[in-house]
């Protein structure tokens, strides 16, 4: 329900916040002492995992209640949605960090690899993607067939039953609702775990690692993070499924279910472009 | 510094509607340490950034202070080649990260809501937690010289491979600017939504404060790049320890890459610690000319383009690095094109004072060294940017000169004009101008000899980043050393004069200065605790 008042809503003093950053405060300790060989890290940032998300799930059910309990005005609710379009675009600007990456080394470091002083070098060195590098193992390229074209096919399919979902949210369809978001939901953990089968079946079959020189990094590092957001994106539908079974979120307001379909089809968009940047050519 | 408006926080409201949060909040603000701890208002948090960037500000003036020791006498003098790396790349993170942003983002929480006439910044909560994620960052970086191995070396740019061969100092500071990063995005989608979204009815676009404007691109470029460091940092970490080849030539990658992703982060970094600087002196030059900015539009367009520019030039901290010439030619023709925006502000500028009733109080007299000095760092900047120049002071003193022109006499002087200019606002009293004028003579003759006889040096080939020298540069290095103890010393005279000004000291009336324009100074002197909760008109 939206508030009729004109004031905006400045949310209570909290501690909170705090807690959070001490929560990344023992990740950054525990993770960086964990990477340098010793153990015990991992605890620290076992305790710093638990403090984050019991730290945002506390922050998110504030939100949650202010938001049902009719705390927000219009203006409140413009401003969710320029602060969601600005928090993607940061993250198309991450992407675009490692997108850059590829570019680079496909169309400029590995042909500088395999120019003339270089062939004195490493004289057996072919320069031509996909390569592991002059000093790396041999290893197979993953094709885009297969897997990450049914992946291809999940995807968009998903963002097809959201869009579904969300108009029968607009028309109060709440039975349809439900089943076409729970149909995303499952869509995206089938993704999820087509995924985790392509990633065995390149460290088994095609000895295709992260170590496997820069063809590996890119594929796992664009991939992975890719990976990581489509989970991420999957505990929010999941979330607004239960907040849907709730009864939470009215035809003409839900901009919490409106935020998180925006971040799928932004998922499905890198998808998109590493399918064709990273699979297909 | 917002000590005194505490009291102002009990004023109650008439609410339309049921909203019981919202009178806790106003009725029973927590107290004390609590207070800071967990608020979700504007101005706590404001003043909580610019004290911790003063914080951090000492800190990396003393890493600057051990760097000019050493530098004192050639030979070693103090520290291990080592460590004295060590202290180049600390003071230039800290200053960088922990000092120049974090008071810029004061200076926005502070003004942005009382100059577009909001009641807070659109994310309240959040915003407390972009000021309480820096804490635990300096701290990550501070602790990073006790590890084994000590603080990262790499200098401030992180280049790999000295980055992928860093001890454990390396990864804390990697994770200092990721939470830094995380920061600075979630304090931009804080300010650019405020903007965007809670203007008092009637401010246009185009009648919005050129502070507010200068913010606005700032926090832009800002949402823009810092996920591309944090992107770099992040593949200096899986290259550190999880076997990626992004800058390792051996698999197919390349440590020029590196360069290419940092400084595609690191030429709009350098617009995000000025624009802001732009925009302050903007408010100031007026107020003391007491006549209007003269161009405002052309001032908007101008921040604009240097803004889209900026995307366009990174390469030419690269020129020695190799490149092909049209290159080479395409990133040194952008870079002097940025010359023509970076001149309409500085003639609007002069346009504006031209034919003032000038008065010149201490934050003025830093606006006009600003423009004097700034503009000095800007012409070095053309020359650095002239490739076949470039090639010759690439990696000298010279280039150390210029960006301290740009970054102290710029970014640090506009900040202190615009902390004098709007400390009476704050506080409510004003401060002691025989101080502040001390501060600023002190500041801009200590300043200029630390680092004008930087450009001889660079020029006759002193290299940046060692600690030994040649004895034939002893004399100038010890002249800059002197003016660099000189210069950190003057600062304490800061300290005390904003101590002192809190504490007490002539009221301050609400319009402050005669000649100031803007809807902070429609309000009391500190303003309330809760500004404009009913928005002002604007006409
Ligand atoms: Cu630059």
């Amino acid at each position: 329900m939206l508030s009729t008042s004109t004031k905006y809503y400045v949310p209570a003093p909290s501690t909170r916040m705090f807690w959070g950053s001490i929560a990344l405060l023992c990740l950054a300790f525990g993770a960086a002492s964990w990477m340098n060989g010793a153990s015990s890290g991992r605890w620290v940032v076992l305790v710093g995992f638990a403090f984050l998300l019991v730290m945002l799930v506390g922050w998110f059910s504030d939100v949650i209640a202010e938001s049902e309990g009719g705390s927000y005005n219009h203006q409140v609710d413009i401003g969710f949605r320029w602060g969601m379009s600005w928090f993607i675009f940061s993250e198309v600007m991450f992407f675009a960090a490692f997108f850059g990456a590829l570019f680079y080394a496909r169309n400029l470091a590995v042909p500088w690899l395999g120019d003339i002083d270089h062939k004195l070098l490493w004289p057996d060195f072919s320069a031509t993607w996909p390569t592991a590098g002059p000093m790396g193992e041999k290893f197979a390229p993953m094709s885009a067939g297969g897997i990450p074209a049914w992946n291809t096919a999940i995807l968009l399919t998903s963002g097809v039953t959201l869009t579904i979902a969300h108009h029968a949210l607009r028309a109060n369809h709440r039975r349809s609702l439900l089943i076409w978001l729970g149909a995303t939901v499952g869509l995206g953990a089938l993704f999820l775990f087509l995924q985790a089968t392509e990633y065995m079946h390149a460290y088994s079959e095609l000895n295709l690692k992260l170590t496997s020189g820069i063809y590996g990094t890119t594929f796992f590092m664009l991939t992975g993070f890719h990976g990581f957001h489509v989970t991420l994106g999957a505990i929010m539908l999941t979330v607004m499924w239960f907040r849907c079974a709730k009864g939470h979120f009215k035809p003409d307001h839900h901009f919490g279910f409106e935020a998180v379909a925006w971040y799928w089809h932004f998922v499905d968009v890198v998808w998109l472009l590493l399918f064709v940047l990273v699979y297909y050519l | 510094m917002a000590h005194s408006t505490a009291d102002a926080a009990v004023a109650g409201h008439a609410h339309d509607h049921h909203d019981h949060a919202h009178d806790d909040h106003a009725h029973a603000a927590p107290s004390g340490f609590m207070r800071w701890l967990t608020t979700t208002n504007h101005k706590d948090i404001g003043t909580m950034y610019l004290w911790f960037s003063l914080t951090m500000f000492f800190v990396g003036g003393v890493l600057a202070l051990g760097i000019r020791a050493e530098l004192f006498k050639p030979g070693l003098q103090l520290w291990h080649p080592e460590f004295f790396n060590q202290l180049t790349t600390m003071h230039g993170l800290i200053m960088v990260f922990g000092a120049i942003m974090p008071a810029f983002v004061g200076f926005a929480n502070w003004l942005v809501p009382l100059q577009i006439g909001a009641p807070d910044m659109a994310f309240a909560r959040m915003n407390n937690w972009s000021f309480w994620l820096l804490p635990p960052a300096a701290t990550l970086l501070v602790v990073s010289f006790f590890v084994p191995g000590g603080a990262t070396a790499a200098g401030w740019t992180l280049y790999a491979p000295l980055t992928t061969q860093m001890g454990p100092g390396m990864d804390l500071a990697i994770f200092a600017l990721h939470i830094l990063g995380a920061s600075s995005i979630m304090g931009s989608i804080n300010i650019v939504v405020t903007i965007l979204n809670m203007r008092a009815p009637g401010m246009t676009l185009m009648k919005m404060p050129m502070f507010v404007w200068t913010w606005l691109i700032t926090a832009y470029l800002l949402i823009a790049v810092m996920p591309v460091l944090a992107g770099a940092i992040t593949m200096t970490l899986t290259d550190r320890h999880f076997g990626t080849a992004f800058f390792n030539a051996a698999g197919g990658g390349d440590p020029v890459m590196f360069q290419h992703v940092f400084w595609f982060f690191g030429h709009p970094e350098v617009y995000i610690m000025i624009l802001p600087a732009f925009g302050i002196v903007s408010h100031v030059i007026p107020a003391f000319a007491r006549k209007p900015l003269f161009g405002y539009s052309s001032m908007v367009y101008a921040t604009s383009s240097i803004a889209i520019l900026s995307f366009i030039v990174w390469a030419h901290h690269m020129f020695v690095v190799g490149m092909p010439a049209a290159g080479v030619l395409f990133f040194m023709y952008a870079t002097v094109l940025i010359a023509v925006p970076t001149g309409v502000k500085v003639f609007n500028w002069l346009a504006t004072m031209w034919r003032g009733s000038m008065t010149f109080e201490t934050p003025m007299l830093f606006a006009v060294g600003f423009l004097f000095v700034f503009t000095m760092g800007g012409f070095t900047g053309l020359i650095c940017a002239i490739a076949p120049i470039d090639l010759q002071i690439q990696d000298t003193y010279y280039v150390v000169a210029h960006f301290h022109y740009v970054l102290v006499a710029g970014s640090l002087f506009a900040m202190f004009s615009g902390a004098y200019f709007w400390l009476p606002k704050w506080t409510g009293h004003m401060y002691d101008e025989t101080l502040g004028k001390w501060h600023f003579w002190l500041s801009i003759i200590f300043f200029n000899v630390t680092f004008f006889p930087m450009h001889f040096l660079g020029l006759a080939g002193m290299p940046r980043r060692i600690p030994d020298y040649n004895i034939q540069f002893a004399d100038f290095n010890m002249l800059a050393t002197i003016g660099a103890f000189g210069f950190g010393l003057s600062q304490l005279v800061f300290l005390y004069t904003v101590l002192k000004c809190i504490r007490g000291g002539e009221k301050a009336t609400a319009q402050v200065w005669e000649g100031a324009e803007g809807l902070e100074w429609t309000l009391s002197s500190p303003p309330p605790y809760h500004s404009f909760e009913v928005p002002p008109q604007v006409k």
